[in-house]
């Protein structure tokens, strides 16, 4: 077993009773990375200063200092939260030289935590898309079957902590993109509650709706990352100031979870509702109570997300106009064909399509009956999953109604957007939740539960599933 | 056809002159060397995030007080959306439905008339930045030390009816802008600016067709660029043409209007809730606090002063125009010791044309209301010439110092006791009998050589207009 395939807990215990060092394990870990890269692609750049970095959490260990659970342990930042001198591509040819002037706030807890950030992790380009297949640097593959998506917009992120490439990782979720690719690579991915990490530095997608989620190997994992960037940051006003600490204790008995019956009711394969249902089963088992609860708007959800997060998208990327930064499309005449030309050559199909969809549901005479429709209904669900939460203290749901997406299928994105339907509630409602492992399909292929709490419960969320966790769930083995 | 009425409507953008921008925490100066004054934010770089300096709506707030705007306690950032080199994010953050300050209103004074102008609405906004078109370099350069400068834009209901109403309402905004602390109003940076929009209607009909007019870019560009819709408009409609809306560009150099947009092309901003700010929320406490700190305004001013104190509509301008002034002119009053007209005429003359040519305010010099008010009530009573008033009130305002103490030290007290004077004008007559005899056999001007006679024996002390009286008086009973 190399020092990769540990925990990151694990190694925190190891790097303090030296032995091993935090270089060793950014070798180690980063040889794995390499190894692998061809054939998963889950890197985008890797970091030339990563090795600095875990020389002197050495060094630091050396001095007697004290140091957080992650210093030392080897982290990819998916590619679209800004790092200082180091390339943000967003995944996008548009960006493909960029370099932030600065670091995200969430970079800037790891540093100051002493976390080695060994590169950055491929992605839908711009996080447009479900199986990280959208982007300029191609697909990233599963580690479990690599004719399958490691999913996404997180799929780098989530398959390079699945194969040891990373013992844990920031992704991003706008409507589900962390949560799917841990899913459909069998890993843990939280999505934390609105307002609770700075998205300073965390490239706009969606504003409204994004969010930096930590993805690990097991739920203390990611829990430990969580902590490190659940911290206050006044360069974004949409946070909010309520931060809670506390332990893992992994109760479950008396937990009230909720299933919601409009969610069963949609279309999923019968190996993710076995498992997902055998997941539940094992909750009850073990002191939980189960509840039958109904969120009537919640499948319609995913028809305003569109329309909202392609709105927002649309204002968000139009600043990509290869005037200051970024591609810029040679032998253009007028302003109005540089960018023209710089956005339709920089920009991917996917981007492209949202960009146009989120223009026409703003534009004048029909801004009424999609953008304000869209927003009408997701105040509707807030107040339906509030009523919910009188009712129970958890949700438990599918994460994605497939356990694989195959790799090279063209796809209606229709549909694609559709198979969003068990995600994207909770991020409209900007309510915290997670993926964990709860089973395999026929083929091999991981199946995630999720587990849905209440506005600023991110740490009920973490803890039910640190309790399923503990109880036997996961496949992790 | 019945005569044409014009009817206006204005949108003022001025810049705050806060300390650091709106969303960032960037200084705004202006002046400075290009794109030295930005950050990520203000340059719009991917992932930053904007930051709603507080001082901002306070200085919004103060300008809806000042207008009698209600007040939205709850209001909204929205985003403007269209591409523009200036405009890094590609979106300015505005307000849309719900601005900071809802409807108001503003009386003016228009010749004699009190004018009531209807105020729609104000908001707040980020500036953009400048391009720059130098000569020297094959292209455009863009400089965005303005990005995120705080404006607000001021929108008036169509309610102004002619030029002159618009050059007063625009110069009564710029004074209130100046007298509540907001804005420096330096028209030649940029700091205030305003769009008109102008249509043609006959009176006691629906309003017209209103075109908007761009890049007006300064009072009197705004009064040209107003009179030639007007005109353009009318030659339209007497030529039973139809007025097009449309937004038209103003070449002040060339005193023409160029069409922009029209109805088919017009832009579509694609307004929405700014996803990266709260909504702006104010207390009671707050916006009563802020209406505490508005002092008595110019355009209220102007009206007491005219109704109050018998000044004209311009010299009541003048004065009340700058705070200096009308907080010279009204201790005066206070103190009474001399006539308002006297402290007015002082004021809009010497006092103005030295800080004309200073660029000083009153605080800037040592001339205080006291002394002020001791001089004009010496010259009314002729203590001292309208000549020497003027030197002591130069020394005044360049040194300071007692009225009194002046005339004494400069040697200009002049002399208005009725037995000198008598003497006076004896002697002189008794020594220039020829003139004398000159006046009474009809030539009036030798009554001139016998009053300048009389300056001479005086050395120049003798009141002129009591020494004209006292001869006059003495020849004619010598008849």
């Amino acid at each position: 077993m190399k020092l990769c395939d540990h925990t990151a807990l694990e190694l925190a215990e190891m790097l303090r009773k030296r032995q091993c060092s935090a270089k060793e394990i950014y070798l180690d870990t980063l040889q794995r990375a390499k190894e692998k890269q061809d054939s998963i692609n889950a890197y985008i750049t890797f970091n030339d200063e990563a090795e600095k970095a875990a020389e002197a959490v050495d060094n630091m260990l050396a001095d007697g200092k004290e140091l957080t659970l992650i210093a030392g342990i080897p982290i990819a930042v998916k590619d679209n939260i800004s790092t200082k001198g180091l390339r943000t591509t967003c995944a996008s040819k548009m960006l493909s030289d960029y370099i932030s002037p600065y670091d995200a706030f969430a970079v800037e807890r790891l540093k100051s935590a002493g976390a080695v950030i060994i590169g950055k992790s491929n992605m839908d380009e711009f996080a447009m898309g479900s199986a990280s297949d959208t982007g300029y640097y191609g697909a990233v593959r599963n580690p479990v079957n690599t004719s399958y998506s490691a999913g996404g917009s997180s799929g780098g992120s989530a398959a390079s902590i699945s194969y040891g490439g990373a013992l844990l990782a920031l992704g991003s979720d706008t409507g589900g993109s962390v949560r799917q690719p841990a899913s459909l690579c069998g890993v843990v991915g939280f999505c934390p509650s609105y307002g609770a990490v700075s998205r300073y530095g965390l490239i706009a997608f969606a504003s409204s709706l994004d969010r930096i989620g930590a993805i690990g190997r097991t739920v203390s994992d990611t829990f430990i990352l969580h902590n490190i960037i659940n911290v206050a940051d006044p360069k974004d006003v949409t946070m909010s100031d309520i931060f809670c600490s506390f332990n893992l204790k992994g109760e479950l008995k008396g937990v009230k979870v909720g299933v919601v019956k409009e969610l069963f009711d949609c279309f999923m394969d019968d190996d993710v509702r076995s498992s997902v249902m055998a997941a539940i089963k094992l909750m009850e088992k073990n002191g939980a109570v189960i509840k039958e609860i109904s969120i009537p708007s919640i499948r319609s959800a995913v028809n305003a997300y569109y329309i909202i997060s392609s709105a927002e998208a649309s204002s968000n990327l139009a600043r990509y106009d290869g005037i200051r930064y970024g591609y810029r499309s040679d032998g253009s005449g007028s302003l109005a064909e540089m960018y023209r030309k710089s956005r339709s050559e920089g920009f991917g199909t996917e981007v492209k399509r949202r960009i146009m969809l989120g223009t026409f549901v703003l534009s004048e005479g029909f801004c009424d009956d999609y953008y304000k429709r869209a927003a009408a209904l997701r105040r509707r669900l807030c107040a339906e999953f509030n009523e919910a939460f009188e009712q129970c203290d958890i949700i438990a749901a599918p994460v994605y109604p497939q356990a694989g997406i195959k790799l090279g299928e063209s796809k209606d994105p229709i549909d694609v957007y559709s198979a969003d339907v068990f995600t994207v509630p909770s991020s409209m409602a900007g309510l915290p939740s997670i993926s964990i492992p709860c089973g395999k399909n026929k083929e091999g292929l991981p199946v995630g539960l999720q587990l849905i709490g209440n506005r600023f419960c991110d740490n009920m969320v973490f803890d039910a599933a640190y309790g399923y966790e503990l109880v036997g769930g996961g496949i992790n083995d | 056809m019945t005569e044409l009425e014009s009817v206006i409507g204005l949108e003022i953008h001025a810049e705050l002159k806060t300390n650091t921008k709106i969303f960032c925490g960037c200084k705004n100066t202006f002046g400075e060397a290009p794109n030295s004054q930005i950050c990520p934010v203000c340059m719009g770089l991917p992932g930053t995030l904007p930051r709603l300096n507080s001082k901002v709506c306070d200085f919004a707030v103060k300008m809806g007080h000042a207008l009698n705007c209600r007040i939205n306690k709850v209001s909204r950032m929205d985003r403007k959306n269209y591409f523009y080199p200036d405009l890094p994010k590609a979106y300015q953050i505005s307000q849309s439905d719900i601005p900071i300050c809802g409807k108001g209103s503003l009386d003016i004074l228009v010749g004699e008339k009190i004018r009531t102008i209807g105020i729609t609405r104000i908001h707040i906004e980020e500036d953009a930045g400048k391009l720059i078109h130098d000569a020297d370099y094959r292209g455009t350069l863009c400089d965005l030390n303005r990005c995120g400068v705080p404006l607000i834009e001021i929108v008036t209901e169509p309610d102004l009816r002619s030029t002159e109403e618009v050059r007063v309402f625009l110069e009564n905004i710029r004074s209130i802008l100046r007298y509540i602390g907001i804005s420096d109003c330096k028209m030649q940076e940029g700091s205030i600016r305003c769009d008109v929009n102008v249509s043609m209607h006959e009176k006691e009909t629906p309003l017209g067709i209103r075109c908007e007019l761009k890049n007006v870019n300064s009072f009197s560009a705004a009064v040209r660029g107003i009179e030639y819709e007007i005109k353009r408009q009318t030659a339209i409609i007497e030529n039973n043409g139809h007025i097009e809306r449309e937004t038209r560009r103003w070449d002040d150099k060339k005193g023409i209007s160029i069409l922009m947009r029209n109805k088919e092309n017009a832009q579509d901003y694609r307004f929405f809730p700014e996803p990266d700010l709260g909504t702006v929320i104010l207390s009671d406490e707050r916006i009563d606090s802020l209406k505490a700190e508005i002092p008595e305004l110019p355009n209220q001013k102007i009206i007491r002063y005219v109704s109050e104190y018998g000044l004209n509509c311009s010299e009541a301008f003048l004065i009340a125009d700058a705070p200096d002034k009308a907080e010279l002119f009204e201790q005066c009053i206070v103190k009474s010791e001399c006539l308002p007209r006297s402290a007015a005429n002082r004021i809009v003359g010497e006092i103005t044309k030295y800080l004309n040519d200073t660029g000083k305010s009153v605080w800037e010099t040592k001339l205080t209301a006291d002394e002020l008010s001791k001089l004009c009530a010496a010259a009314e009573k002729g203590i001292v010439s309208s000549s020497g008033a003027k030197t002591v009130l130069a020394e005044l305002i360049e040194n300071g110092g007692k009225v009194e103490e002046i005339i004494e030290r400069l040697g200009l007290a002049q002399n208005s006791d009725y037995e000198y004077l008598c003497k006076l004008a004896d002697d002189v007559i008794a020594n220039n009998q020829r003139s004398a005899e000159d006046f009474k056999n009809g030539k009036t001007n030798a009554l001139s050589h016998l009053i300048g006679q009389a300056m001479k024996l005086s050395k120049g002390k003798a009141d002129p207009q009591k020494v004209k009286e006292i001869i006059l008086n003495k020849l004619k009973t010598e008849e």
